[in-house]
């Protein structure tokens, strides 16, 4: 058990749907259905959640996600703001102080550097500065990563900023089960929370093959999304399959480009979905890693100092004298996010099978 | 294209060139002051609008200059807010406090009791007298300057010492650089030491309160050179899309450490006529009558508790003493900027008043002072019995790692034991004081 697993209740296993759904007719969600019926959960528990962004009220989001939520909830709670992401922020700092619950939406994690002194040097430090007695309850919603031709303002995966402040606790779902439960425990928790949408995968997972059409989340049991309240701690990571060969680490994305790859190439991994990067499952990473002797990580973030980096010191530090092979990344290239070329950038099958070659070659 | 510059002329050939103007205040060290240049108008003569008027109509506040004491040392005109004379001395009790607070903590500081101080001299009244017309459960997001309001608040001055010591008393257990105080209890918001971040916070938080259909409103002050943040421009726009019920004080005391005024833009308009662009209420008042700072912030309060908006309130000061003790003013503007300044001491001029109604004398304010100074001698001896900065480890150790999150993650545990460990190595025998003080 993780320390941080106590922290959400009720404990549940990865994938294993709650007692209470098992009476009522499976429902299939993609991860925009799942992220605002996640919304309206917690908004009808808790009357202090409110939910704030650009275009998120009458029009329900660019990408839906809160679609619905004004007319039912009301305006005074779900409304649209002025395109200032630092005025987001800080209001939503100011609104946690007050006792608020803010989930601010930030439309495109692209979007997201304006407000950054108020999320490092405020939001994530109120607890620690006034010895507990203001903190900042919210949970910053925002669609990240690429793969959808939206250029470099569109596509950035910006985790590793927000992984590196002291504070925050960045969570990054790869399914609509784990969308739904991981946002709840979010907006449940005291302390701020970063949760990256992989938009990519919004509507369906993604294999790699950009060329392929996309099959639809209700082709997957992973959107099985039972109705009512549940969570997942945040700090445990998700065993998406199991396998003796080697262990790849990933998020977002990354999750189902892997389990494509290693699909094809027959090669039986254990994918560990981490859900979130801060807190991080490292008894999850330790126990599979001194088990298959091999470690791949995958991002879809640019390579230096990336999360991958942490990864792979965190491994080497904790499981050298199990590893048979040094430790592998496969990340995006260290140029901004480029538009035409896009799959170019991509890590796609060939950069993470080749690796996955290297990994396994002796 | 006639337009287009010939490839082979010279840069800006045919038109003059073109100059940067790099805004420089009018007095250096040494030099004699003039300030006839500035404009403050007469006191009483600005009328008082509704507080429920429309901002547009409030053009000529932003420009000129809310006053109530006269060199007569009487109240003029409408915006005389008509304190009975117990409140005035109260109010004159806080100021008088507060400044005897910063003279000893000044000196701690030079001392070596703790590492950093910053004096209010001569802003008192835009903090006391501003707070006082607020209701004491009004949430305040004040900027480092702004003691007074947890003086007038009645916050103990010990508490306010602990901080500054980081000693074993200090609530904020030593994490804050001494004044960034925090009290919950007294409605005062944690101080950052990032600038300005506080304004759109407290917008905010009164959008919060609007949300739950509360009664209590927002006020927040932020230091003139620090509007040029965007954050200043963000709590400008929150607050009048959403009409929030916010106070917006800006201290206009012409100095940010070393820049003046006109680094902020003051040599081309006034910080009130930044509410213009905004639709936000605004008022410019004389900072240094504590008379026509209580009525401004009370016009303010009333605007902002009736729904009627929020105000962005310039309180035209000046700092008499350096930013900070990591300052040196005399190496950056004229000493005697001080003395000529035209709206002279808010203590003295409020001092002057009550003694002109008949309700106190120099005697009665000496008596004031003295007590003052030595009630702050006695708090500080008393704090100082909990230790003083640098002497000895005032707090656990393991509360490095506390309320970093609500609870601690694996990384930050082993870390923290990683410390315990390079402690005892250090000091075999542990450290006799740890925890307990020096």
């Amino acid at each position: 058990m993780s320390e941080t697993e106590t922290m959400s209740a009720p404990d549940q296993t990865p994938d294993q749907a709650p007692n209470q759904a098992e009476a009522k007719p499976e429902r299939r969600l993609n991860m925009i259905e799942a992220i605002n019926d996640a919304l309206d959960i917690s908004m009808q528990r808790d009357e202090n959640v409110v939910v704030m962004g650009e275009d998120v009220g009458y029009f329900g989001g660019v990408f839906r996600c809160t679609a619905g939520l004004q007319e039912k909830h009301g305006k005074n709670r779900v409304f649209d703001t002025p395109i200032s992401e630092c005025g987001i922020i800080a209001a939503a700092v100011g609104m946690g102080a007050y006792g608020l619950r803010p989930v601010p939406e930030i439309q495109f994690a692209d979007y997201i550097y304006p407000g950054l002194d108020q999320l490092i040097s405020e939001a994530a430090r109120l607890r620690y500065r006034s010895a507990a007695e203001y903190i900042a309850p919210m949970t910053v919603r925002s669609p990240f990563g690429g793969g959808i031709f939206g250029g470099q303002t569109h596509s950035q995966s910006p985790e590793a900023i927000f992984a590196h402040v002291s504070g925050l606790k960045t969570v990054i779902p790869a399914t609509p089960y784990d969308a739904k439960g991981l946002l709840i425990s979010a907006i449940e928790d005291n302390d701020p929370v970063i949760f990256f949408e992989p938009k990519r995968i919004y509507n369906g997972p993604f294999s790699g093959y950009y060329d392929k059409p996309v099959q639809p989340w209700k082709k997957f049991d992973q959107s099985v999304v039972p109705e009512g309240h549940y969570t997942i701690p945040l700090g445990k990571a998700r065993l998406a399959t199991e396998g003796e060969q080697v262990t790849i680490l990933a998020y977002g994305t990354m999750v189902h480009v892997v389990e494509a790859v290693c699909k094809e190439k027959g090669i039986e991994a254990d994918v560990l979905d981490l859900r979130t990067i801060v807190p991080l499952d490292i008894e999850a990473i330790e126990a599979s890693v001194k088990k298959t002797g091999r470690c791949l990580i995958v991002h879809e973030a640019t390579r230096t100092a990336g999360f991958g980096a942490e990864l792979s010191a965190l491994v080497t530090e904790r499981c050298f004298y199990h590893l048979e092979a040094p430790v592998e990344r496969v990340t995006g290239f260290d140029t901004p996010y480029p538009h035409s070329l896009e799959w170019a950038y991509f890590p796609g099958p060939i950069r993470i099978g080749e690796a996955l070659d290297k990994i396994l070659k002796d | 294209m006639a337009d287009r510059p010939d490839p082979q002329a010279q840069a800006g050939h045919n038109a003059p060139g073109l100059s940067l103007h790099v805004p420089e205040p009018k007095f250096r060290p040494g030099d004699a002051v003039d300030f006839s240049h500035v404009d403050v108008g007469e006191p009483g003569k600005q009328p008082r609008p509704d507080e429920t008027c429309a901002p547009e109509t409030m053009r000529d506040f932003a420009y000129g200059l809310v006053r109530v004491l006269g060199d007569d040392n009487r109240a003029h005109g409408p915006w005389d807010p008509k304190l009975d004379p117990e409140t005035l001395r109260t109010m004159l009790g806080h100021m008088a406090m507060t400044r005897a607070f910063d003279e000893r903590m000044f000196r701690g500081q030079r001392q070596g009791k703790t590492s950093f101080y910053m004096k209010c001299t001569g802003e008192e009244a835009t903090s006391v007298a501003a707070s006082m017309a607020l209701a004491s459960d009004d949430m305040v997001f004040p900027s480092y300057r702004q003691q007074g309001i947890l003086i007038q608040r009645g916050y103990p001055l010990i508490e306010m010492i602990n901080q500054i010591y980081s000693n074993r008393g200090d609530k904020l257990k030593g994490r804050q650089l001494p004044i960034m105080y925090s009290s919950k209890e007294h409605s005062f918001f944690t101080i950052s030491g990032n600038l300005a971040t506080q304004t759109p916070q407290a917008v905010g938080w009164a959008m919060a309160s609007a949300i739950k259909g509360d009664t209590r409103i927002a006020a927040t002050w932020v230091g003139e050179g620090s509007t040029a943040e965007g954050d200043f421009h963000s709590a400008c726009l929150f607050a009048t899309v959403y009409n929030a019920p916010v106070i917006l004080n800006v201290i206009n005391n012409q100095w940010a450490i070393s820049s003046f005024s006109g680094f902020a833009g003051a040599e081309r308009t006034t910080f009130a006529a930044r509410a213009l662009g905004y639709g936000l209420a605004g008022l410019r008042v004389d900072g240094n009558d504590p008379l026509a700072c209580y009525a401004a912030e009370q016009w303010a309060a009333n605007r902002a508790r009736a729904n009627a908006g929020p105000t962005l309130i310039e309180f035209f000061t000046y700092r008499a003493e350096g930013h900070s003790t990591s300052d040196d003013p005399s190496g950056y503007r004229s000493a005697q900027e001080r003395e000529e300044w035209p709206l002279g001491d808010p203590v003295m001029r409020l001092k002057n008043h009550l003694i002109e109604l008949g309700e106190w004398d120099e005697e009665r304010q000496e008596k004031m002072d003295l007590e003052a100074a030595e009630h702050v001698k006695k708090v500080t001896k008393e704090a100082e019995a909990n230790g003083i900065l640098g002497h000895g480890l005032h707090h656990p150790f393991r509360t490095m790692f506390e309320d970093v999150f609500e609870e601690l993650p694996w990384h930050l545990k082993e870390q923290a034991e990683q410390a315990i460990h390079e402690r005892e190595t250090k000091f075999p025998g542990g450290l006799p004081n740890e925890g307990k003080g020096a």
